[in-house]
């Protein structure tokens, strides 16, 4: 019996590795988890209908040529697609438009317009396609049943559907095949406190400041400014849908 | 003294199981190509961000403007008591509900997460018509089993009349919101009418009448069912009827758009420069299913039997190819984002006519409905009593309304 007992004073090799790596990860991994369980507190808080996110572009500082926003988006919600642009999803987009009267040509990042009469909520049968307090129109992912109503419903093409299988979503941009899905706002982003899209972000990377994302109902906010200081308007406007992307200078 | 006997489909065995079999086939064909296209995803379909509604749809929605419409025979009966309908009625309400359960299916096993049908029948967003029309679809189909329960058994045949009634209602509604699925889309300048709604309950009236002739004709072939010569005229009569009036919905339509500036362009697209939309819409939907019918129920020279089978042929093709014209058509002309401006480049399609060709899943998916429509048809007429051995002159019929149904 004597033979087979352990000493217990000395720790054996694989002890002391396993110990090891236990404090290690105590000291470095628990906090870090601590801070992120800190950061995401927001999310459980309800969203203000006082905040009204918005966007207005400046086409006329809108680089022709550059796709620094498209690109931008792609890599922050993980849409890598397949090589087929007929059925890839494309959140943000660049057109290039021609004045028909003065043969003017301008050029425009062009997005989900996050309407405040939204068609695509109008028409969702069962309310996955919704539309926040604070403005954000987004599509609920656990609830998509997939019939494309919302994109027959959009007058901006601002709407994909998932075609085909996908392996490299990012954990803050859920996605998944046969779900409709568009612009968000970068809503993970502002959740967590950040002040800024991803669009936004890589325009004013680029020295253009096409793009200017904020709260519309604080008055210094950037968005604010911007529209106050150069007239804006709303794409078909004639639709009355209110959108809370508006466009500068065209 | 003629009595209307409902007997079961009577048939030889073998043609039976060998229909059976055959429909069962090409209903689990459309099954396989449904599971593909969901296990794949809707890449190897030919539908895309462009056209996001395709072949499937255009099955889908005939079929359920067909259901809607064969019952044309049970209402004329019981609603506006038309005593030469009433050995046909029965028969009328099983087409509609084998079609609507067809076209229901197609449209599920399309959605992009079909195993999400719990979720469409449990979470309901009210200012949807897609959500009114869940409870428009379902509710039809007990609606309808109700009013075959009082047409076949005599001790509720009583109820027959407020049941017929009640469905009649029930579908013209129904129609309303099939057509308002477009009629609604505010966006699209095809659709934003509200003049859809009419124009499909019309098509549907049109299209149910022919669906049904030809089905009884195919019927006959097999079952003694003797279709008399009043019922021939009136069938038509009624078929000429609705073809006038599908054209001048048809018509109003298309003179609405006209008339709304913005809408004009898509006119001309649709009317003269859509390449093969404007060719479908002229050659399909109006010379084969509206002209070529009209023409064939005036004939003099050809049989009763002739004009109405090669006119019922016509229409169900016009009827296909209108599908096609309304939802591919309205899908491929480009939306207008900016009015004042033309778009000249786009990574996403927005300033191109969108081409749209179906893939074989697609058509298997649709074939697929058509034959689960039919095999319940089948199996339906072959265990229940739902046909008459005598469809005699409505006097006959009338001498022996009370003592008939067997």
């Amino acid at each position: 019996m004597r033979l087979i007992m352990k000493d217990r004073t000395h720790l054996t090799r694989r002890e002391f590795i396993v110990k090891s790596i236990t404090a290690i990860s105590a000291v470095y991994i628990i906090p870090d988890i601590i801070s992120k369980a800190e950061a995401s507190k927001p999310l459980d808080a309800e969203v203000s209908p006082k905040t009204k996110w918005a966007i207005n572009v400046d086409v006329t500082k809108c680089v022709d040529g550059c796709t620094s926003c498209v690109e931008a988006c792609v890599d922050e919600n993980g849409l890598y697609g397949f090589d087929r642009p007929e059925t890839d999803s494309q959140w943000i987009r660049k057109l290039r438009i021609k004045d028909i009267k003065t043969d003017k040509v301008t050029t425009l990042p062009m997005m989900c317009q996050h309407c405040e009469n939204p068609p695509c909520v109008d028409v969702c049968p069962t309310g996955a396609s919704f539309r926040r307090e604070d403005g954000i129109v987004m599509v609920n992912q656990h609830t998509c049943i997939g019939c494309r109503y919302c994109m027959m419903a959009c007058p901006f093409k601002a709407r994909s559907f998932v075609h085909e299988n996908l392996t490299e979503q990012v954990t803050s941009a859920p996605r998944g095949k046969g779900c409709v899905e568009s612009c968000n706002l970068c809503v993970n982003r502002i959740d967590h406190g950040s002040e800024t899209t991803a669009c936004e972000e890589a325009c004013m990377k680029e020295g253009h400041n096409a793009i200017t994302f904020g709260d519309l109902s604080e008055p210094d906010s950037r968005v604010s400014i911007a529209i106050k200081t150069k007239s804006s308007r709303r794409l078909r406007a004639d639709m009355r849908l209110k959108q809370r992307v508006t466009y500068s200078g065209f | 003294m003629d009595k209307i006997i409902f007997t079961k489909f009577i048939i030889n065995p073998k043609i039976f199981w060998s229909n059976f079999f055959l429909l069962g086939f090409f209903m689990l064909i459309g099954f396989a190509c449904s599971h593909y296209m969901e296990l794949e995803g809707h890449h190897v379909t030919g539908m895309n961000n462009q056209i996001v509604w395709g072949l499937p749809h255009i099955f889908a929605v005939l079929l359920i403007v067909i259901a809607s419409g064969v019952l044309n025979i049970a209402s004329i009966s019981s609603v506006f008591d038309k005593k030469l309908y009433k050995p046909l009625a029965p028969l009328s309400a099983l087409l509609a509900i084998s079609f609507l359960i067809a076209g229901l299916a197609i449209l599920v096993l399309d959605l992009g997460r079909p195993n999400r049908l719990i979720v469409a029948m449990t979470t309901y967003n009210f200012k949807s018509i897609f959500s009114w029309n869940i409870f428009l679809y379902s509710g039809f189909t007990v609606v309808l089993a109700a009013y075959i329960w009082t047409m076949l058994d005599r001790e509720v045949n009583k109820y027959s009349k407020f049941m017929g009634t009640f469905a009649f209602g029930w579908r013209i509604i129904l129609t309303t919101g099939t057509g308002s699925i477009f009629g609604f889309l505010v966006a699209r300048e095809a659709y934003s009418t509200a003049i859809l709604a009419p124009l499909f309950i019309v098509m549907s009236l049109l299209y149910g009448t022919a669906v049904y002739y030809l089905i009884l004709r195919v019927i006959s072939k097999y079952h003694e069912t003797y279709i008399s010569k009043d019922i021939l005229d009136n069938l038509k009569k009624l078929s000429t009827m609705f073809l006038f009036a599908n054209l001048y919905f048809l018509a109003l339509y298309h003179m609405t758009n006209m008339y709304i500036a913005k809408h004009l362009d898509f006119e001309i697209f649709i009317l003269s420069s859509g390449g093969v939309y404007t060719l479908a819409f002229w050659l399909g939907q109006v010379i084969i299913g509206i002209v070529i019918p009209i023409i064939l129920l005036n004939s003099k020279k050809l049989s009763s039997n002739m004009v109405l089978t090669s006119s019922s042929i016509m229409i169900l093709l016009g009827s296909f190819i209108a599908m096609y014209v309304i939802i591919i058509g309205g899908q491929a002309y480009p939306l207008t984002i900016f009015p004042d401006h033309m778009i000249i480049e786009s990574a996403f399609y927005d300033n191109v006519v969108h081409s749209y060709v179906p893939s074989i899943y697609e058509l298997g998916l649709g074939i697929g409905g058509v034959a689960l429509a039919l095999i319940i048809i089948l199996v339906g007429i072959a265990n229940f009593k739902f046909l008459p051995t005598m469809i005699s002159s409505p006097k006959s019929i009338d001498a022996v309304d009370n003592t008939s149904n067997n």
